[in-house]
């Protein structure tokens, strides 16, 4: 029985003080990537000294982009970034999903201690020292494995697979057991097409977690050839970024063009994102649930 | 070759199959998974207890070029050197604080988002605002540290919005004055991932049956009182696991953040432990005091989240484990 609600007038003020308040927030979290946007296709002149918001373009000129798209970091850095995304998340799919599907296995010795160890990894942290001791040990210091393999398999993300599967019915798997089907065949052809959706979101904070990520390349890569785009992004973005960066920040000396390709820039390392994300939008709440899920 | 056995009628004792001939059947039925499961289990080794073995030289005067075999054993000394430098107590209030302030000011605001966008009845403009919100989730931490750099700037909006409100204001790089990173600090982070945050409330929030909203209506409770006694009673599990799991994070504060924000003048505030272990101790090949900074970090933490979820048990139903 759906009941049809008579609203008090105190009610409706609180309804519509409820949208207003929505549509603020709405404009407060869009802003600063509009004031980016707009700010980047201005006049690179009018940008100096500039106080104010930006809700269009002051001017209009592509001298920002045309700079950055010619710049050779910027290139290096997306072609870097474009190897670590694609080949980090193409192992980190395989591994969560060959993961995910094992321990959510029913009938099997040391799943317990299995899963005890590898959800204990999500809590206790060996510490930055350890861990890059490790690498270097590993013969992977300044290597591109050094960005993908540390972070191959995500710990939630491997959760949020299991659960994806364990809550298949059995029969499923025991029909095609009696087919003769083996695990492989059960994952790929059977068990795959049906956890599509969780995958998606699983796949998405792979590729995002591996495009903006700048910290392990700060800490394993010296080669410059091998920095992915977010470390010359701060170059750009972070004047006293570190001593240890003694390359003028600088894209091409010009001083004037400073803060429009600071803003080109971040364009440019952010659209590709913002673009695929409201594609696997519709599965977010999937994936948080589902990781929520305790044991 | 099937998997799934009968379980025996109730009070039938089957003998009891030695553990070889268990293990044997086992690997049989699961031979392919095992196979399936050994990249996974040596990525684990590898990676995640890999560093593990490294934590010994917490306890070591560790030279690189003697390794670990080779480094002469110190017993406590790491520790004491870090629990007696000047930036210790500094360390561990600026952690704290960051994370306190986080929890108080910002833990609370996606329950609220999430109730105040479930109240939204036209469904076009309640996905625009929840793709919105999400949106600043995914935009890399080098970015949000670029573009809040520009915006509280001398020359930026922010000082432009003080300005507004204030007359008297002269425009200054708020990132210069230790008392106001804090509040940029938290405040980013609201902006960043409060609408994120919020999904896993209206998630919940959708399970909430209908048919108390109903009944609770027939009874004459208000818009308000409904929101009281039957919204916020169906969140209380989902809000009380994720107290303790941001709890359990309490030494984890940004850092990559502050990595890209702070800079000398400011590490009064804004110096944290994770901060320094980048910047004094890996950046200056201290292996040794970073591996005891490290240690002693995790050992609080893990005492931090054992003590929450110990508390919660005891007084709730609700708890990680």
């Amino acid at each position: 029985m759906a009941i049809v609600e008579r609203k008090t007038a105190g009610e409706r003020t609180l309804h519509a003080g409820n949208i207003i308040l929505l549509i603020i927030l709405t404009v407060i979290f869009l802003y600063p990537m509009w004031h980016c946007l707009m700010a980047s296709f201005s006049d690179p002149l009018s940008l100096i000294g500039y106080k104010g918001f930006i809700f269009k373009p002051m001017g209009f000129s592509l001298r920002g982009y045309e700079t950055v798209f010619k710049n050779q970091n910027i290139m290096i850095g997306y072609k870097n970034t474009l190897i670590y995304v694609v080949g980090g998340t193409a192992l980190s799919m395989v591994l969560t999903v060959l993961g995910g599907y094992c321990l959510a296995r029913r009938q099997m010795m040391f799943k317990r201690v299995i899963t005890l160890a590898i959800v204990l990894t999500m809590y206790v942290d060996f510490g930055l020292i350890p861990a890059f001791l490790n690498v270097r040990d590993l013969h992977l210091y300044d290597t591109r494995w050094a960005i993908i393999l540390p972070v191959a398999i995500n710990t939630y993300n491997l959760i949020v697979m299991r659960t994806a599967f364990s809550v298949l019915p059995p029969s499923l798997e025991e029909s095609a057991m009696i087919d003769g089907a083996n695990d492989f065949v059960i994952l790929v052809r059977i068990q795959l097409p049906l956890v599509k959706a969780t995958m998606a979101v699983v796949l998405l904070f792979y590729a995002v977690g591996m495009w903006n990520s700048w910290y392990s390349a700060a800490i394993y890569l010296l080669d410059r050839s091998k920095f992915p785009l977010q470390l010359f992004l701060r170059e750009i973005l972070i004047a006293n970024a570190n001593s240890t960066m003694a390359e003028a920040n600088s894209v091409d000396g010009m001083q004037f063009l400073d803060e429009l390709i600071k803003y080109c820039s971040i364009i440019v390392s952010t659209v590709p994102i913002l673009i695929a994300y409201p594609f696997v939008q519709k599965y977010f709440v999937t994936g948080v649930m589902i990781g929520s899920v305790k044991e | 070759m099937l998997r799934y056995r009968l379980k025996p009628a109730p009070g039938v004792k089957l003998p009891r199959v030695p553990l070889g001939r268990r293990l044997k059947r086992d690997f049989q039925r699961n031979r392919y998974v095992y196979l399936m499961l050994i990249p996974v289990l040596l990525f684990f080794i590898l990676f995640r207890y890999g560093p593990m073995k490294n934590m010994i030289i917490a306890f070591q005067d560790y030279k690189p070029a003697k390794g670990i075999a080779g480094s002469r054993f110190v017993g406590f000394k790491n520790f004491e050197t870090f629990f007696k430098s000047r930036d210790f107590f500094r360390l561990i209030r600026n952690t704290l604080l960051l994370s306190l302030y986080s929890i108080v000011f910002h833990f609370p605001l996606p329950i609220l988002l999430a109730l105040m966008i479930n109240e939204v009845r036209h469904s076009g403009f309640k996905r625009v605002v929840q793709t919105v919100s999400y949106m600043p989730h995914f935009i890399s931490v080098v970015v949000i540290s670029g573009l809040l750099r520009n915006f509280v700037s001398s020359d930026g909006i922010i000082n432009s919005m003080i300005g507004a409100l204030n007359p008297a204001w002269s425009r200054t790089n708020l990132l210069a004055y230790p008392e106001y990173y804090r509040t940029i600090h938290i405040l980013s982070s609201m902006w960043q991932e409060v609408g994120w945050d919020s999904i896993i409330y209206l998630a919940t929030l959708s399970t909430i049956d209908p048919q108390l909203y109903e009944a609770a209506y027939i009874d004459g409770a208000s818009k308000l009182q409904r929101i009281l006694h039957v919204t916020l009673p169906g969140l209380v599990p989902v809000i009380t696991v994720q107290f303790i799991m941001r709890v359990g994070r309490v030494m984890g504060v940004g850092y990559e953040k502050i990595l890209l924000l702070y800079n000398p003048g400011i590490y009064e505030t804004s110096d944290v432990i994770q901060t320094y272990l980048y910047r004094y101790t890996l950046l200056n090949n201290k292996y040794s005091l970073g591996a005891a900074v490290g240690v002693f970090n995790s050992l609080v933490n893990i005492f931090i989240l054992v003590t929450v979820n110990t508390t919660f048990k005891r007084f709730t139903e609700d708890s990680l484990w």
